[in-house]
């Protein structure tokens, strides 16, 4: 099936001079996740403010669900629900005629029953004839995904949703992800948060400078780039690491009691078999043994810094 | 055309109008009756006619339209302004709709609100002078097409402003004292020659006068040059809100 959101040859140039954009290439899967993961300034908010019809591009196309951005801009746009990083609605009107007045916009008919729904699912009926400048931070992020999905988009961009969003709106959030993505809907999020984009997304794209560094399914990436940590817990302390074992880089812990042997999958390091043979071998006996996966968080600072 | 965007977009417009009904629509009549206090007795006094007209009712087309223009420029390019300003605009940029159907509801709704306005003027008006309305149609038309006009202006210039003092510029330093300068209180022929030719290259003398037209068969100049005037600045502004929407100037850059 072709994928939902083809991105090709995309660059933007601000009258400034700034590129903020070199030559974007990307698609999104249907009914997938994808994070996209990048520092500040790096390209995020423009690229999909590209797609979303906020900002014209220098060059490239774009199409969603086959449908032009340009050309056939009616069919693309109501087919994506945006949740922008900032807090941003008209600060006096009533969540009911906000909530409304988007359905309108994209063309819907009214439909109170499922703009009910929508409130209700995010914890606003409540808060229904209230003005939304009296609702706290996370109540107007809220508001802004009910916005988004008023009209019942079948893609929807979702640009730093949990910034400034306590735990349980976080966890709340997550769970309404992938409530959308079992309907069928996909879901494309920029995030700061890596553990975010570890626990929701299928696939991760970084981009920095501008450009797309990396896109690569999230378990996969994380086997591939994902470095591994054997942690030594020493029966006695050691003063030095012998001569014989320093072609494995070990690093001794200041109390001499633990040595940390890291690797990863496609370094040209010896095994673990071997290390464990050579300790034995040195005399050095351990009392525990433990190894640990790097997060996506290493996996992306590597990456960005070697980009940089 | 998406219809149902552009209703969204002008209910929305409307229901922020009754929201606030004070500024909206209680202060301009009360502003409109001061001035009916200042210059309709005070200087109706001394000036008891104009072109046989009493000067208290001469004054009532120039008053509507020094409200018309000020509150269709104020209406429209706060309504557009606003949104850039705090950001929810991304949503309007982000829906399936044209920018024709953005200027009908924006537009639509400023002209609207200006139109109510200038009716309420023309009520309250009546309870201080006699009114006559020779030529109903041309005088709807006029209040229409002056409304629809200086709201595409607005608009303008809300999508131009960066600040809200530029917001204010152009209302404040230049529709204002045209239309002081337009003839809304005067008739031209009471200016000494140099500046009834200065007079004649000021836009606002040919809305006021054809509005006058409408309501007493009397004007400065004539009806068809008044008309074709207004015509041709509703072309101008259309052909300037054209190219904005072509390049996508301060909006989608």
């Amino acid at each position: 099936m072709p994928s939902i959101i083809a991105i090709s040859g995309v660059t933007k140039t601000y009258a400034t001079g700034f590129k903020a954009l070199k030559e974007i290439n990307l698609d999104i899967e249907r009914g997938e996740i994808f994070a996209l993961l990048g520092p500040n300034g790096a390209g995020k908010t423009t690229l999909i403010s590209i797609v979303c019809g906020i900002v014209n591009r220098s060059s490239g196309t774009v199409s969603v669900d086959g449908h032009d951005i340009s050309r056939d801009y009616r069919a693309a746009r109501s087919l994506i629900g945006l949740v922008p990083q900032e807090l941003t609605i008209d600060a006096f009107e009533s969540v009911w005629a906000t909530v409304n007045y988007s359905r309108g916009l994209f063309g819907k008919p009214a439909n109170h029953a499922f703009v009910e729904k929508v409130l209700r699912d995010l914890s606003l009926w409540d808060k229904k004839d209230a003005k939304a400048i009296t609702l706290s931070g996370g109540m107007k992020r809220r508001l802004m995904i009910a916005k988004a999905l008023s009209h019942e988009p079948r893609v929807l961009f979702l640009d730093e949703p949990t910034a400034g969003v306590d735990v349980e709106l976080r966890q709340d959030m997550w769970a309404m992800v992938r409530r959308l993505r079992e309907d069928g809907v996909t879901i494309i999020l920029t995030t700061h948060y890596i553990e975010e984009a570890e626990a929701m997304a299928d696939r991760v794209g970084v981009i920095n400078r501008g450009e797309i560094v990396l896109v690569e399914d999230k378990v996969q990436l994380m086997r591939t780039l994902g470095r591994k940590r054997l942690l030594l817990e020493l029966r006695s302390p050691l003063a030095t690491i012998p001569e014989k074992l320093s072609r494995y880089a070990l690093e001794l812990s200041p109390d001499g009691d633990r040595l940390t042997y890291t690797y990863d999958n496609q370094s040209e390091r010896p095994g673990v078999a071997s290390l464990l043979r050579d300790l034995e071998t040195a005399g050095i006996q351990f009392r525990d043994i433990d190894t640990q996966n790097s997060s996506l968080e290493e996996i992306f600072v590597n990456l960005v810094r070697k980009g940089a | 055309m998406n219809l149902r965007a552009v209703w969204a977009i002008y209910k929305m417009e409307m229901a922020r109008a009754f929201r606030t009904v004070l500024q909206s629509i209680v202060s301009p009549v009360i502003s409109t009756s001061l001035y009916f206090v200042v210059f309709g007795s005070a200087i109706g006094s001394r000036i008891t006619e104009i072109d046989g007209i009493s000067y208290g009712a001469f004054i009532v087309p120039g008053l509507i339209m020094l409200s018309l223009l000020t509150q269709s420029i104020s209406n429209a390019s706060f309504a557009i302004y606003f949104p850039k300003f705090v950001g929810s605009i991304y949503e309007l940029l982000s829906a399936p709709v044209s920018y024709l159907e953005i200027i009908i509801a924006y537009v639509g709704g400023a002209a609207t609100k200006s139109i109510i306005l200038g009716l309420i003027i023309l009520g309250t008006a009546s309870l201080f002078v006699p009114l006559t309305i020779e030529h109903p149609f041309w005088m709807l038309s006029f209040l229409l097409l002056t409304s629809v006009t200086f709201s595409l202006f607005g608009f303008i210039i809300g999508i131009w402003a960066k600040s809200f003092e530029q917001l204010q510029l152009v209302p404040l330093l230049i529709i204002t004292p045209l239309t002081f300068l337009g003839g809304s209180f005067y008739s031209i022929d009471m200016l000494p020659g140099t500046w009834r030719t200065v007079t004649l290259f000021n836009p606002v003398l040919y809305l006021v006068s054809g509005f006058r037209w409408s309501f007493y068969g009397k004007s400065d100049v004539s009806i068809g040059i008044s008309l074709g005037m207004t015509v041709v600045f509703l072309l101008i502004c259309i052909a300037i809100v054209g190219w904005i929407f072509r390049t996508g100037y301060r909006l989608r850059n």
